[in-house]
């Protein structure tokens, strides 16, 4: 950039864990009055040099460098002093305190604590900022949206200059998305210099004043805001990349699983499935499209047995599994590949080899009565690891040890290995990189055009696009419509919002979004595209 | 799994070096810790040290004579002749028993911390049908040993059961039974059924000759074959069986597990039982083993020792691998057997051996500590580090 | 966006409510549990004989107060239907949640008052209800401040399972140390310092070393054990008037409220350590919730890496939160022998430590009702000696079980899965 010394800047900055060089010498430049974008895959080292920026590394090379002077921060108090505040992906609030004391947190006053003090302070700030809290409300009964709210207000609390917004959408609504873009809008006019880091294409192209893609740990090159996702895509992942899979009309067949009024509770007894009714056939992909924690995890976990349903009925192939349990439902033919991998997809101290199998090692061929057949469990991995390009030492390393994308490639494996009549797959892609995306995808289109049913849950409206015939949005338990895959992508988020189809169509028409302004172009890019596609069929 | 590429062998060897270095240093450290309380609590060997500076030869050479003499006994007692040997195989077995039942809930994410409790109940039952029962030579022996296995799966399986059903906490729950154990115990002790005949004070009758475990050769006993054998079993069943393939995904994660199709709950209650099994194992060793003697103690209120809670110490020295195991129990079988001698000969109370075993197992769980403490094992560190890069 | 929608996230959710599966769990366990009790009270209640004399004042006090009867079959029959009706009432779900925590209070009244009635009843001796207050404050004494060391430190996020190790190690320091300095002050300054050298090992290896922190707890008490019985084996029982003879605190009765009848005694009359173990409980609910230390505490306890992000050193203040756990639990270790016979003996604190860890989980890790269930483990250990006393039909091995039973039943079918701090065992690495 110029030479000026204004704002914050990056110079070298190099940090390795043993020999894995996270970053590797990386000049970054963020003014005030700008909103610089900060791009890439997962894994590309967004995160950790952000965590340098904000003292919770030590980086090995290379400087910050603040109006021109050097520092150096050993944790994140000497950062925020130096007036850097972030907003983390995984929200930094303590989740049994209320807002004022997390506000409060490491910058309590006197010994004793001021608890009026600190409910003036938040009031001020949301006031100030337009981003109304209250401060005695606990953060776990919060909604996302307000606990980022309290997120954002934390990092601006000792009037912080740079603002670092890390993945800060990852959780958010469409309509919370458009909010937060517009909050850091007006902190951008109010001067303070925005770091937002994401991967998603479609954001930058809508805040960014300034965009720097970083691969593998390297500043690979920067764009300017009107770049197209095409051309940022390429960059961020260092070849062309089509996110758009081949994929023919569905194959009407027979209704395979049969959902009626179904109701489900939560561990803390919230209805969060309220009376779904719905329809999977063969040959099919329905997702299930709307904003996290609306009801479509447990959902999900209804349909494999591991919560029972309160009410209704749960029917695959004409066999009533409204009470099975898993080890039951996996019999009945449901793959299911689960929302949280790490929790419940795999267990992460075993083998590749062990993992292929989870669900399946009391049966032949890989154990004879209580005798486990080590051979056949090895010869099982090797053949889906060359299936299925799992990219690993050797099938007897820890699956901890393999990148996120091998690690569901290692679940899909074991699910799509079996005969299916139901495949249950919640967030396929959360975490994947691009490369290993394009693999799932394909290979869950294929399940598909066997014949099996597919119930597919997503938060990205991306991969509902990509893949689905038919999408059942939700919202607060209950199924708001079901539309086909080329719904505009407005229409889209305002049902996820709990508009209805009609209301959604008719408010989308009449009031654009800021956002939805500045992709509109693209939406309908997007559609001409998605007809194109139509016609090649 | 066991088959393992190249790299992985070699990584694994390097790391079993590293493994056995600590575990070479965590014991030299702790004899020196165990040296320096000897010459403190010691208030002769003390004393001479206000001529350190003076006479520096009568303060150390009193040290140094005690301590030797007191790990001079230990070791001939533990080591030193074939008798000793045997002596200390005798000691290990209960260990090795108990040390399996704990390893195995390590395994499965339980804390079993109530093998005493299953040990008590385990050598109650055993010794029961040892007295009270009078049946043929052998079979005799096989019904005792059934029934302190029944004892402690009993025992560890109320436990499971408490676990998976109402999600109490392992821990609580089974020093709870512990507690409850020697309580039974004690009562037991006071009714007719198992009050020696003539006596007042809480001692059961003699086991009979036919349910006794045969020696072998000295203190030497089936009951260390048995002991042995169960290793072997526990290996078997953790890493080739599907019980085993069960009870370590639930270990490690019962979430995935569970959406698996596993049956965490009843995973718990089998984990539970076979792990109080194992414990109860290490009672029937007890209570129809031959002591030092030549016949099993009977049945009284500190019959089982802390055999539960020195079992942990193994289990966890021995990282919860039943071969692991068999060597940590050895090992401490070895600083029993040897503490005898040196309380005897010596004249160094017992207790220190317990002091001895609570610092190695300390020492090998922050392997941390040891390199701070050893230099020798930091240097290898670094080597080793520049080797996985 | 409309206005509309904005409005519309802005509401915190509320969902329609069922109830919950733990909450349903631990509805019907305890409900079953009380039914089963109150059912034996009723079968007991026909094999009680004549009545049960209560006695409120000791043989010896200066003001007598009456002895008063109850009638044994009525009053155990009573109470054993309360029990039943209780029972029933969470089992059928019928009961008004907000009125459970009441109607279980009276069900365990009644249980206790059923219980000893029939065990009084037909007795000669008048059961002495004096005793059993000053008894339960004697044996909760040492299980509070125990209770409250394990408090801070697991708010901070360590397992403390060697409270059991730290009890002992100051009871030894502070026996050895009395008998040498015939100081009261010095022993339980060296009983804390004992207590905090104990915690340090737990810090040193929790937090420095990453040891899973219920097997170091279980190490630790190994370690105690062995080192307090060997260094008595080795030095101090060969010398036991030199050593093992230390003063025993004396009470000291607070003017007026001392000479309150029936409670002035239990209350007003006692060692300096049930005073302080009285103030300990303020303090430490003071400190963990009015300060900004406690609140730093419960942060790196819930959430380290939010405490680190705002520029909280978590082992600074795990540190510091294990070290002061280490001073109650050391207090409360020389309440053992400074505050008994004044002499140490192996394994003097037969499991209490544990029996505090147990007080702490069902206190849900705060420190009011942590110390409420310490009182409430003294009351029944007190109980089963008074019953035992009575010559009752219970063999006495049964009622020495009782707290052990209690703290099952109470762990497995009243508490369940109760949640504790969210990074408490978690060792903190960046």
């Amino acid at each position: 950039m110029t030479n000026d010394t204004s704002g914050l800047r990056l110079r070298g900055i190099t940090k390795r864990f043993g020999t894995f060089t996270a970053n590797d010498a990386v000049d970054l430049d963020v003014v005030p009055g700008e909103i610089h974008c900060l791009l890439g895959e997962n894994g590309a080292g967004k995160s950790t040099l952000m965590n340098v920026l904000y003292g919770l590394y030590q980086p090995d090379g290379g400087q910050i460098l603040i109006e021109g002077v050097p520092q150096k921060f050993t944790n994140p108090k000497q950062a925020m002093a130096a007036g850097i505040g972030m907003v983390h992906q995984h929200f930094m609030l303590v989740e049994p305190f209320t807002v004022a004391e997390n506000m409060m947190l490491g910058n309590e006053g006197g010994f004793v604590l001021d608890k009026n003090a600190a409910r003036a302070k938040v009031r001020e700030l949301a006031e100030r900022y337009k981003m109304p809290v209250e401060p005695d409300a606990v953060i776990e009964e919060l909604p996302v949206g307000v606990q980022q709210r309290v997120e954002i207000l934390k990092a601006l609390a000792n009037d912080a200059k740079y603002l670092i917004f890390d993945e800060p959408t990852a959780v958010l609504t469409p309509q919370e998305i458009d909010e937060l873009m517009a909050v850091m809008q007006v902190l951008r006019d109010e001067g303070k210099a925005i770091v937002f880091i994401t991967h998603k294409l479609r954001e930058v192209r809508a805040i960014a004043d300034r965009i720097t893609v970083m691969r593998r740990g390297k500043i690979v090159g920067h764009a300017e805001p009107g770049t197209s996702e095409a051309d940022l895509a390429e960059l961020m992942v260092g070849r062309a990349v089509d996110l758009r899979i081949a994929k023919s009309a569905p194959a009407a067949q027979d209704v395979r699983l049969q959902v009626r009024d179904l109701k489900v509770a939560n561990a803390a007894g919230g209805i969060v499935v309220d009376g779904v009714s719905f329809d999977v056939r063969g040959g099919e992909i329905l997702c299930v499209a709307g904003v996290q924690g609306n009801g479509q995890s447990e959902l999900a976990d209804a349909l494999i047995g591991n919560i029972p349903p309160l009410s209704g009925t749960l029917t695959l192939d004409g066999v009533d599994i409204t009470r099975a349990r898993p080890a039951a439902t996996i019999g009945a033919g449901m793959g299911f590949v689960p929302e949280d991998r790490e929790d419940d997809g795999f267990v992460g101290t075993f083998s590749v080899a062990e993992n292929l199998v989870l669900n399946r090692v009391t049966q032949a061929p890989f154990s004879r009565g209580v005798a486990l057949d080590l051979g056949a469990i090895a010869a099982n991995a090797e053949k889906l690891k060359d299936e299925f390009d799992i990219r690993t030492q050797a099938v007897s390393s820890p699956i901890s040890s393999l990148s996120g994308g091998n690690k569901q490639k290692v679940i899909l494996a074991r699910e799509l290995s079996r005969d299916l009549s139901l495949l249950v797959a919640s967030q396929p892609t959360r975490g994947v990189d691009v490369g290993a995306i394009e693999f799932l995808h394909r290979r869950i289109v294929e399940e598909r055009d066997k014949g099996t049913a597919v119930l597919l849950v997503s938060t990205e409206l991306d991969e509902v696009e990509a893949l689905a015939d038919r999408v059942l949005v939700m919202y607060r338990g209950k199924v708001v419509g079901v539309v086909g895959p080329d719904t505009p992508r407005d229409v889209m988020g305002l049902m996820m919002a709990g508009a209805s189809h009609e209301e959604a169509v008719r408010a989308a028409a009449e009031q654009p979004t800021p956002l939805v302004e500045q992709v509109h172009e693209a939406a309908v890019h997007h559609t001409e595209a998605s007809e194109g596609q139509e016609g090649n069929r | 799994m066991t088959e393992l590429t190249t790299p992985a062998t070699k990584r694994r060897a390097t790391f079993q070096w590293r493994g056995i270095a600590i575990t070479v240093a965590a014991f030299v450290l702790a004899l020196l810790v165990g040296a320096i309380l000897m010459i403190v609590s010691d208030p002769e060997v003390a004393g001479q040290f206000a001529y350190l500076f003076t006479a520096p030869a009568l303060p150390l050479g009193a040290a140094w004579a005690k301590v030797s003499s007191a790990y001079a006994a230990l070791a001939v007692g533990a080591l030193g002749s074939p008798a000793a040997l045997a002596a200390t195989t005798r000691e290990a077995a209960p260990l090795i028993c108990a040390g399996l039942g704990v390893g195995l809930g390590f395994r499965a994410g339980l804390f079993n911390i109530g093998a005493q409790g299953q040990a008590i109940v385990g050598a109650i039952l055993a010794a029961w049908v040892g007295f009270a029962l009078q049946l043929p030579p052998v079979l005799h022996v096989i019904v005792a040993l059934l029934a302190g296995l029944l004892g402690g799966a009993l025992w560890g399986g109320i436990v499971g059961y408490l676990k998976a059903k109402t999600g109490a906490h392992e821990v609580i729950v089974t020093i709870m039974f512990n507690y409850i154990a020697v309580g039974i115990l004690a009562w037991l002790l006071t009714t007719p059924a198992f009050l020696r005949p003539g006596r007042q004070d809480p001692i059961s009758p003699e086991v009979h000759p036919t349910s006794t475990f045969p020696g072998i050769f000295g203190q030497l006993h089936v009951g260390f074959l048995v002991a042995l054998l169960a290793a072997f079993g526990t290996w078997w069943l953790i890493e080739r069986s599907t019980i085993g393939f069960t009870i370590r995904a639930v270990g490690a994660n019962p979430n995935a597990a569970g959406t698996a199709g596993m049956d965490v709950a009843r995973t718990t209650i089998i984990t539970m039982a076979i792990a109080g099994m194992l414990a109860g194992l290490a009672g029937v060793q007890v209570a129809i083993g031959p002591a030092a003697n030549g016949v099993p103690t009977p049945l009284s209120q500190g019959i089982v020792g802390s055999v539960g809670f020195d079992a942990i110490t193994v289990a966890l020295l021995g990282r919860s691998r039943p071969l692991g195991i068999v060597f940590a129990g050895l090992l401490f079988g070895g600083l029993h057997a040897g503490g005898l001698s040196m309380q005897s000969i010596a004249g160094t109370p017992l207790t220190l051996s317990m002091v001895l075993q609570a610092l190695i197992v300390l020492f090998v769980a922050a392997p941390g500590l040891v390199r701070t403490l050893v230099p020798f094992l930091r240097e290898r560190r670094a080597v080793v580090a520049g080797g996985q890069a | 966006m409309s206005t509309a929608t904005i409005a519309l996230r802005d509401e915190v959710i509320r969902l329609d409510q069922t109830e919950s599966r733990e909450a349903r769990r631990a509805r019907l366990s305890s409900g079953g549990l009380m039914a089963g009790i109150g059912l034996v009270l009723l079968v007991l209640a026909f094999r009680t004989k004549g009545e049960a004399r209560y006695a409120l004042s000791g043989y010896f006090d200066a003001v007598q107060l009456p002895t008063f009867s109850l009638p044994g079959l009525p009053t155990v029959l009573v109470c054993g239907l309360i029990t039943l009706a209780v029972g029933a009432g969470f089992l059928g779900g019928r009961l008004n949640p907000r009125l459970r925590a009441g109607a279980a209070t009276l069900a365990g009244i009644a249980v206790m008052l059923g219980l000893v009635t029939w065990a009084a009843s037909g007795v000669g001796l008048p059961f002495q209800i004096s005793n059993q207050l000053a008894g339960t404050i004697a044996l909760a004494t040492p299980l509070v401040l125990g209770t409250l060391g394990g408090v801070l430190c697991e708010n901070s996020g360590v397992v403390n399972v060697a409270i059991e190790g730290q009890f002992l190690v100051a009871a030894f320091t502070a026996a050895t140390v009395g008998s040498v300095t015939k100081s009261i002050p010095m022993a339980l300054v060296a009983a804390v310092i004992a207590g905090v050298l104990m915690a340090a090992m737990l810090a040193v290896f929790a937090i420095r070393y990453i040891v899973d922190q219920v097997v170091l707890g279980v190490v630790l008490n190994l370690f105690a054990s062995g080192l307090t019985g060997f260094i008595f084996d080795q030095l101090v029982q060969p010398n036991s008037s030199q050593l093992n003879s230390a003063p025993i605190m004396q009470a000291i009765p607070i003017p007026l409220l001392s000479s309150i009848p029936l409670l002035g005694p239990v209350l007003f009359n006692q060692t300096i350590l049930v005073y302080l173990a009285i103030l300990s409980v303020f303090l430490v609910a003071f400190l963990l919730y009015r300060t900004r230390w406690g609140l730093r505490v419960r942060s790196v306890g819930e959430h380290p890496e939010a405490a680190d992000t705002v520029g909280i050193s978590v082992r600074a203040v795990r540190w510091q939160a294990v070290l002061l756990g280490g001073v109650f639990a050391g207090l409360g270790g020389a309440f053992f022998t400074i505050g008994s016979t004044g002499a140490f003996n192996k394994d003097i604190t037969v499991g209490n430590g544990f029996i505090a860890l147990a007080a702490l989980i069902m206190g849900r890790w705060h420190p009011v009702r942590a110390a409420l269930m310490a009182v409430f483990f003294g009351f029944v250990t007190q109980l089963a000696t008074q019953l035992q006393s009575l010559s009752t039909p219970m063999p006495s091995q049964f009622l020495l079980m009782l707290p052990y039973i209690a703290t099952v039943i109470a762990v497995a079918g009243l508490i369940g899965r109760s949640r504790g701090p969210a990074a408490d065992g978690v060792p903190y690495t960046k």
